[in-house]
């Protein structure tokens, strides 16, 4: 693993009509490294997600990408430097077949301007795809309509089309909620172990603790707005704080 | 864009029903049937662009506005610089219209559902008010338009039918060119999942503007066209707000699953109101309503749908 930063929020605020939601985050992300968010609901965990991906725009603070500002970047900017999301309820085109999905994907990742125009259905995108699908072990399910599939495909679709375009960073959210208990490890395996390859930092958001425990280098746990604790995962799990305002123990 | 067009299944189906309609209507049908094919199809570009918004879950309820946009085009081109070239005429009809849907796309595309459909409304009627009270313009009773020539030569209605056709199939080919590409495909994709588009790094509303402004093109080269082939315009047959709920009508009626439904509906539209209006003058409208509501009770994928279903039919047939 790298120790250069690829993300880094500096004293990141945003209130909603004078409730704060996030309150003086300080976060930095280095390559490849796998960081799992937790905290209860309301904690502030999906503002900070959605503020780094300029889904909201923080109240004051700095948001800084490879060294580069990018407070309050629109979303579709935010894909085109490098930063993607996939979200806690599957974000996909539901009428279309799986293949067909990340064909957009693919294509509005690798064309611009007028090839925009040029036909979809290109062999050179189609190949890419089709490694995209068997690393993501959906090649099977290829050309069925998502809304026919589990809800742990429609998530391992989510998080391929939000990786088309080799990404720097991905914020993962909650990528195993509404994801049965036998199917959950068997996803992450998939996608950790395909972010792996790339060395794309990973930054999710998770209430499963099991999960973190298995597949994080380092938890950040988040109460009332605030991070209360930045450490490795067996560090942060047995910290007081943790036990008593996350894990609720 | 164009690469390999004219081996897409749809592409070749369209030319061959537009060469056939040709044909028939020229060496076998009467020349009334002609008009009705003419104006059809002329009609049907308007539905094309319909159907283009419609595939992104978009009705507009003001189409009328560049469907007279473009007939008053031709008129007023006509009337100051004496323009007359059916080519010309196409080409400043979708102009026209083009450059007025990019403009005020900027306000439309930010708008979805029934607040689109009535925006698109009250930018039609406004049209409609100053059209209406315009003296220059010939104000309710509009203006005639000369017969159309082509490289100075005037043409004949026969003449006049083959190239609407011809204009119809380039604008239609255009159109899957577009449905096949990569921006084409947003056009289900928005309707599908707007949050999605744009976390692929794409501006929905941008992809909007786009389409809006070729449905504008289409609808203006539309009202261009029926315009060249009726010789008049006026306020009330290419504006107001009955027209575009005419063309929401057929669009409904033709369903959206192939470029040639809209044509296929145009026509068969024209040919239900010549018949209704013949046999029921009084009641003509509640015949074509009566129409509307059978397709929409019974195939709710509107015309189109019942052709693929007695095409699937025979191919399954053919297969047993």
């Amino acid at each position: 693993m790298l120790n250069d930063t690829v993300l880094k929020a500096s004293d990141l605020n945003k209130s909603f009509s004078g409730i704060v939601a996030a309150k003086d985050i300080n976060v930095s992300i280095n390559q490849g490294e796998i960081v799992g968010i937790i905290g209860a609901n309301g904690a502030g965990k999906t503002v900070f997600v959605n503020m780094i991906t300029g889904y909201l725009k923080p109240t004051s603070g700095k948001i800084e990408f490879l060294g580069e500002d990018i407070t309050g970047i629109e979303p579709r900017n935010a894909t085109h430097i490098g930063l993607c999301r996939s979200f806690q309820i599957s974000q996909v085109f539901m009428t279309m077949s799986v293949k067909q999905n990340l064909m957009i994907a693919m294509s509005l990742s690798k064309k611009s301007g007028k090839a925009l125009l040029d036909p979809i259905a290109d062999e050179e995108i189609s190949k890419e795809c089709d490694k995209i699908l068997e690393l993501y072990k959906i090649m099977d399910q290829s050309n069925n309509i998502v809304s026919t599939l589990s809800q742990g495909i429609r998530k391992l679709l989510d998080i391929a089309m939000a990786v088309v375009g080799n990404p720097k960073v991905i914020l993962l959210d909650e990528p195993t909620s509404g994801v049965s208990v036998e199917e959950k490890f068997g996803i992450m395996d998939i996608v950790i172990a395909a972010l792996k390859q790339t060395e794309t930092s990973v930054l999710f958001v998770e209430h499963d603790m099991e999960i973190v425990e298995r597949y994080v280098d380092r938890v950040i746990a988040f109460y009332q707005g605030e991070i209360i604790c930045d450490a490795p995962p067996k560090e942060a799990l047995s910290d007081k704080k943790v036990i008593e305002y996350v894990l609720g123990h | 864009m164009f690469t390999g067009i004219f081996k897409d299944t749809s592409v070749r189906i369209l030319i061959t029903f537009m060469v056939v309609l040709c044909v028939l209507s020229s060496l076998v049908l009467p020349d009334w049937m002609q008009n009705n094919f003419m104006y059809g199809l002329s009609r049907g570009l308007a539905i094309l662009g319909l159907m283009l918004l419609w595939r992104t879950n978009l009705v507009s309820f003001g189409h009328a506005l560049y469907y007279g946009f473009g007939a008053y085009a031709v008129a007023l081109c006509q009337k100051y610089f004496g323009i007359t070239d059916i080519l010309l005429r196409f080409a400043i009809a979708v102009i026209a219209a083009g450059l007025l849907g990019f403009c005020l796309g900027f306000i439309l595309r930010k708008y979805r559902e029934i607040f689109f459909a009535m925006l698109s409304l009250a930018f039609s009627m406004v049209l409609y008010g100053l059209l209406a009270k315009a003296e220059f313009l010939g104000s309710t009773d509009g203006m005639s338009i000369s017969p159309s020539t082509l490289l100075g030569m005037e043409l004949t209605r026969q003449y006049l039918f083959y190239l609407i056709t011809f204009f119809v199939i380039c604008a239609a080919i255009s159109i899957q060119a577009y449905l096949r590409s990569t921006l084409g495909h947003l056009t289900t994709a928005i309707q599908d999942n707007e949050i999605r588009v744009e976390y692929l790094g794409y501006s929905v509303q941008k992809a909007i503007h786009i389409k809006y402004v070729m449905s504008a093109c289409l609808a203006g080269g539309a009202g261009g066209l029926m315009a060249a082939s009726l010789g008049q315009v006026d306020p009330d047959s290419m504006v107001n707000w009955n027209v575009s709920g005419e063309l929401v009508f057929i669009t409904i009626m033709s369903g959206w699953g192939n470029i040639l439904a809209p044509f296929i509906g145009a026509i068969i539209f024209e040919f239900i109101r010549t018949y209704a209006f013949e046999w029921a003058p009084q009641a003509w409208a509640a015949i074509v309503g009566g129409t509307l509501l059978a397709i929409i009770f019974f195939f709710p994928g509107g015309i189109w749908s019942v052709i693929e279903k007695v095409f699937n039919y025979g191919k399954k047939k053919n297969v047993k």
